[in-house]
């Protein structure tokens, strides 16, 4: 291992201002251990009193290597590590690098299981959503929302225990459709799920939207402007909230999202209220999608018949010996995938979610690149929180929403 | 390739002669190093392309010559178009300009790129690794850094592993 150096003002000295190498002004370290940095994250802030001068993130201390990780590991045993990334967004993470693969493989998908990963997508949006607001709402000081939120999110990774066996890291959509089918309880959960939630939606607006403590410390805080946010590569709500109207589910329609019925919110202030708008809107666009989804949800497979890349059902492995082999072939050699590359990307609860893949005629990736939506947003925080009190910061970075696992891989 | 496409990779390859591979509807244009700058910035004025959606690099080790490509993702959202654009870098000492001066994300992007390949950035605002810790020997997605494991202790043989395992001891 190597040693560390010790770490001195010389590696920032191009970043902050001359009043700081005079002592003038104060540099301190929030983070990496701080509750409102929702993660490990370290920002070294230089303050004039309260006030920010200059923000230096530091980012890496939940760096695991996953790319390179995914590199040393068949198409289909890499995916385990996307539910690792984005810990909020698993399902996302999930279908991003499967449409990857599919696209590069070409691997087809059938209907029943594209409804069913809409579904647990845009359940997946609402839960990250409602750790979102539960935590920023924890932030600024409006601590039952955190609770309230949590008790929600908590009905929804009941449904997901429900069809992958796990809360979390479900590894549920897989290459040419999902694991297995969902099971009968799947309906009624996701129905009583539906019929509560709108009012849930409406209780959190009555706590927050109009409450004048949460709207003093959001209106008007952290302004993001249309072409910072473009040069920045910022993507998602937070984009949105800046006046700029791009999801890529209306945009390049993945999945079938296009016999969807949704609107994109947008708003145009591009401050910290405006973001906190867009995401609660987005709350119930989704709620509009799963119930669309959900009444009509066709029948049939859930899983491609193209064997050469998706493992037989259990039943036939006993009787065929074709299908032996194929699972045999599948889950110790993998599938080849053509030496050619591939990018493609989906809307995450954050942003663009996209997966670079590139083969190399092998089993194995060459090379794995997840561009994650909140490194790009990140880095845009230090530019909107100049001039803005370190309690202000608190808000800004709650309502960029990111998540360290997303930003450091 | 995408109609509304084609004349925008006219215009690439008439001004950087650049050359055009073509994957299931994805174009990747091919640059050279020192004309990234120029490419990018015409891409983003002339053509719309305002959103640097990705910057990465694969290496292909043990090729030398080119080692790695760096790759630029755009898309545009005016015109909801995507190209590749790709830039060949020699594995003897590779450089690429920065981009920071067109597109603001690329500044942690490039940050990344020195970090994980070692690729130099000429020109960068703020040339410090991003992600391992300062002082890291090596640069971990090389194809030559070795991915690692932990080395398995049983009863015979845990406290003579014990004594070389990385972690911090009391």
């Amino acid at each position: 291992m190597a040693q560390l150096e010790e770490v001195s003002i010389e590696q920032f000295k191009h970043l902050v201002s001359e009043r700081a190498l005079t002592g003038e002004t104060m540099l301190l370290n929030m983070g990496p251990q701080h509750p409102s940095t929702h993660g490990v994250l370290r920002l070294l802030l230089e303050l004039d009193g309260e006030i920010v001068v200059n923000c230096i993130p530091d980012i890496g201390y939940l760096h695991t290597g996953i790319e390179k990780n995914m590199e040393a590991k068949t198409y289909q045993k890499a995916e385990v590590m996307t539910d690792r990334l984005d810990y909020m967004n698993t399902m996302g993470n999930n279908l991003a690098y499967v449409m990857a693969v599919e696209k590069l493989v070409d691997v087809d998908v059938p209907p029943r299981a594209q409804a069913l990963r809409v579904i647990l997508v845009e359940l997946q949006r609402i839960a990250s959503h409602l750790v979102w607001l539960g935590t920023s709402g924890l932030d600024l000081g409006a601590m039952s929302m955190f609770l309230y939120c949590f008790r929600e999110r908590e009905q929804i990774l009941d449904i997901f225990e429900l069809v992958s066996g796990q809360r979390m890291m479900t590894t549920y959509i897989r290459p040419g459709g999902v694991w297995r089918d969902v099971p009968v309880e799947f309906e009624k959960a996701v129905r009583d799920f539906l019929k509560t939630f709108p009012k849930r939606v409406d209780e959190y607006e009555t706590l927050l939207t109009k409450n004048p403590l949460f709207i003093d410390r959001m209106v008007a805080i952290g302004h993001l402007s249309k072409e910072t946010a473009l040069s920045y590569g910022v993507t998602g709500p937070t984009l949105r909230a800046s006046g700029v109207d791009w999801d890529l589910r209306k945009a390049r329609p993945y999945c079938g999202y296009e016999q969807y019925d949704f609107n994109v919110p947008v708003l145009h202030e591009g401050d910290t209220y405006a973001r906190y708008l867009v995401r609660i809107q987005e709350f119930r666009e989704s709620l509009k999608i799963v119930e669309q989804a959900m009444n009509r949800l066709p029948l049939g497979p859930v899983r491609s018949e193209n064997r050469k890349f998706v493992p037989p059902p259990r039943s036939e492995i006993g009787v065929s010996m074709e299908s032996l082999i194929h699972h045999f072939k599948l889950w110790t050699e993998g599938f080849p995938a053509p030496k050619a590359s591939i990018y493609s990307a989906i809307e995450s609860p954050r942003g663009e979610q996209g997966v670079f893949l590139e083969g190399d005629g092998g089993p194995k990736p060459l090379r794995v690149h997840l561009r994650t939506p909140s490194f790009d947003n990140l880095a845009v925080v230090p530019q909107i929180v100049k001039g803005h009190l370190v309690a202000d910061l608190v808000a800004i970075l709650a309502s960029i929403d990111i998540v360290l696992g997303d930003i450091d891989r | 390739m995408d109609k509304k496409l084609e004349p925008i990779v006219k215009a690439v390859q008439a001004k950087f002669g650049a050359t055009l591979e073509e994957f299931r509807d994805e174009v990747h244009l091919f640059v050279k190093p020192e004309q990234i700058v120029e490419a990018l910035t015409l891409l983003r004025d002339e053509q719309n392309f305002e959103l640097l959606s990705a910057l990465t690099a694969v290496d292909y080790y043990p090729q030398e010559t080119p080692r790695f490509h760096v790759i630029y993702q755009l898309t545009s959202i005016a015109k909801n178009l995507s190209v590749q654009v790709r830039v060949p870098v020699n594995g003897n000492s590779p450089k690429v300009q920065t981009a920071t001066r067109v597109f603001e994300s690329a500044n942690w992007r490039e940050r990344e790129l020195l970090d994980m390949f070692g690729i130099e950035i000429e020109g960068h605002p703020d040339p410090r690794r991003i992600l391992m810790p300062e002082g890291t020997e090596g640069h971990p997605l090389r194809k030559d850094f070795p991915l690692g494991y932990e080395e398995p202790q049983f009863t015979f043989n845990f406290d003579e592993i014990d004594l070389r395992k990385p972690y911090a001891k009391e």
